[in-house]
């Protein structure tokens, strides 16, 4: 990591500066395999392969995959129910992603949490969540672990702008900058809590101005431009690892399709949609990355071809794989001794 | 009461003092332990159950929290989640329902909705009961509320003695663990062993052996119950009575054996009547073989359909009292019901 150092006389993106070629190219594939994923998740749900329902990023990659440049299968991540890009970004295999999708016993959680309690814990993703600010406190508490058990990992808790308003989210940020936590606190912003909008619902004009009332520096950026959410999390990781305590990141992006499998689009118009859709994350990192020499048209078109193919060998993956025995539904539920 | 090894030395500790005990043993033993709480550094704890262990341990492991029961909860849950094992007390059992979504959205089902891949050691204690004066929000007994939810464990002990191996087994645990304790218990003294002593989670004891009725009690109950029915004794009236310890799991085969041999069951508890703890052992009971045994209906004494009140009187009368226990069991072994 280089970039503070050379920030004065290199005008290059941060990302650019700070990561290795291979790194901004694995980067560029993480976040082709969270879109693909999500639409081939999408297209098995149409087509009656996954049941229930799912809350799809299509739009929010940047966030996803810069927030989880630096960290290491050691620091830990809490997930939301929208957290299929997190647990991608975080190292996770879309086989056994998609595997839980179609309940299979070789699903990350044995077919017993599919898309809203994904969840990998070997790499640190320590769940997506059902409940608006459920993770909000359990990443205070593994930041709590790590401080308490002298390691230098991090915890990074993503949440979205429906959770600012929950209890848990104050009682959260309280609590890490009282005990100076190593916690950092990403923000996905997608302006809407379901159909209900930032304005209607949040009495801040930002969510990072909440920070001050918790004394930690919180930070508004571009949620779909990659190097300046990597730059704000690179600095926040920094923070944290120094035993300064929290910081609050607020990625301002946009979910492209529905909250869930429900949703009409009542409540936002084709224009804001289409608006939004011009910003797209992947592309604009494709265009800088390309622009910087760090790959070219047709070293883009390969990583997002290989990123097609991991998706459909994760559905094949997914498709032939057994299913849970019926007989073991009480599993899971308590240790096996 | 309970056979006790041979080699343990019995000391007469209170209630609370072997509580405390067992947490200044599996602190000694195992750094990964740490205690949260409002208020348990140096004021002690409101029921002085934590004492002077901050001066042991320090403040780093005996934790002070803000009035955040919801947020320490959580921060307890995702610290168990990644390394720790956290005794958590709710100042009253009350609060707890501040916490309801880390209890039962996330410890509770934690493990099951991650295919048994993470584990959440967590040790929730519960003062709870009536007879302080405290009336209605500081006075309940929801123990069976959490007997609900799969995935927790559920304990109330009676004895000094279980009130510490309850709490060294529940950490010994990889599950949740709720323990209520009754506040008016604390100072209760009794013979305690020393060392690592454990109660077995999920079986009942016989504390009184009887031949015309069975009593099933819990926490303060059962002390009451054994005092009725050394009142019926004298009646000739033959009462025995089973501790229940563990809500959950909960002792089948201890109480369906107890009502085959009296041909009478009697469930007496502190929470409120309706859709209690007695409903569960009248049911299971109703659905096993011990039905062909029961030569009277069940009876459930619990707590009046109201709040806790405040006037003396009304508080005692509101719960099951020694009085009352004695009649109702009197009527049971008169077939009066």
């Amino acid at each position: 990591m280089t970039a503070s150092d050379t920030k004065m006389t290199d005008n290059r993106p941060f990302a650019i500066r700070a990561y290795t070629p291979d790194e901004l190219r694995g980067a560029l594939k993480r976040m082709y395999l969270i879109r693909r994923f999500e639409e081939g998740a999408e297209d098995s749900y149409m087509r009656g392969l996954i049941h229930g329902t799912m809350h799809l990023s299509i739009g929010q990659e940047a966030s996803a995959v810069a927030t989880c440049m630096e960290l290491t299968d050691d620091d830990k991540i809490t997930s939301t129910h929208r957290g299929h890009g997190h647990c991608i970004a975080k190292g996770a295999d879309v086989g056994r992603m998609f595997a839980e999708f179609f309940g299979k016993e070789t699903g990350y959680c044995h077919g017993r949490g599919g898309s809203m309690h994904i969840a990998d814990v070997k790499t640190g993703n320590l769940g997506a969540n059902g409940i608006v600010g459920g993770g909000l406190p359990i990443a205070v508490g593994a930041a709590l672990s790590a401080k308490r058990l002298g390691k230098s990992d991090v915890t990074v808790c993503f949440f979205g702008d429906g959770a600012n308003n929950e209890g848990a989210f104050h009682e959260s940020l309280n609590m890490a900058s009282v005990w100076k936590l190593p916690v950092v606190f990403v923000c996905e912003n997608n302006q809407y809590g379901m159909s209900t909008s930032i304005r209607r619902s949040t009495a801040v004009a930002r969510i990072s101005d909440r920070a001050a009332a918790y004394s930690m520096p919180g930070v508004t950026v571009d949620g779909n431009d990659f190097s300046a959410v990597a730059e704000a999390v690179h600095l926040a990781n920094a923070r944290a690892r120094a035993g300064d305590g929290p910081s609050l990141v607020e990625n301002l992006t946009y979910r492209w399709r529905g909250h869930s499998k429900s949703d009409r689009n009542r409540y936002r118009t084709k224009e804001e949609i289409e608006m939004w859709m011009g910003q797209d994350p992947i592309t604009r990192f494709r265009t800088e990355l390309i622009a910087h020499g760090i790959t070219d048209e047709a070293g883009a078109d390969a990583i997002e071809a290989a990123a097609v193919a991991d998706m459909e060998a994760g559905i094949a993956f997914a498709k032939a794989s057994p299913a849970p025995d019926v007989s073991e539904v009480t599993r899971y539920v308590y240790a096996e001794v | 009461m309970n056979a006790v090894p041979q080699d343990t030395a019995l000391r007469t500790l209170s209630y609370a003092e072997a509580i405390r005990e067992a947490m200044a043993i599996a602190m000694e033993a195992d750094p990964a332990v740490i205690l949260m709480g409002e208020d348990i550094g140096v004021y002690g704890g409101a029921f002085q159950v934590t004492l002077d262990l901050v001066d042991r341990f320090g403040p780093d492991r005996v934790m002070d929290t803000p009035i955040s029961e919801l947020g320490g909860a959580g921060v307890a849950v995702g610290a168990a989640l990644t390394g720790l094992k956290p005794i958590f007390e709710f100042q009253f059992s009350d609060f707890a329902m501040l916490a309801m979504e880390q209890i039962v959205n996330q410890a509770a089902k934690l493990r099951y909705m991650l295919g048994g891949e993470a584990s959440v050691p967590v040790v929730f204690r519960l003062p709870s009961g009536s007879g302080t004066g405290a009336a209605a929000q500081h006075s309940q007994s929801i123990e069976a509320w959490f007997g609900h939810v799969p995935g927790l464990k559920v304990l109330q002990p009676s004895t000094p003695a279980d009130a510490k191996g309850m709490l060294l087994a529940a950490l010994a645990d990889p599950d949740p663990v709720m323990i209520f304790e009754h506040k008016l218990l604390y100072k209760m003294k009794g013979p305690v062993p020393a060392g690592h002593h454990l109660t077995p989670i999920g079986k009942a004891a016989v504390r009184r052996e009887g031949s015309d009725l069975t009593i099933v009690a819990g926490s303060i109950m059962v002390h009451r119950a054994l005092e009725a029915a050394g009142r019926l004794a004298t009646e000739g009236i033959s009462a025995e009575v089973v501790d229940l310890r563990s809500i959950r799991p909960i002792d089948h085969e201890t109480i369906l054996a107890s009502v085959r041999k009296t041909g009478r069951l009697m469930v007496v508890y502190e929470g409120v009547k309706a859709f209690g703890v007695g409903a569960e052992i009248s049911a299971l009971v109703a659905e096993s073989d011990a039905f062909d045994f029961l030569d009277a209906p069940i009876l459930r004494l619990g707590a009046a359909d109201a709040p806790v009140p405040y006037n003396p009187d009304l508080e005692r009368a509101s719960v099951p009292q020694v009085d009352s226990i004695e009649s109702a069991a009197r009527r049971l072994a008169r077939r009066e019901v």
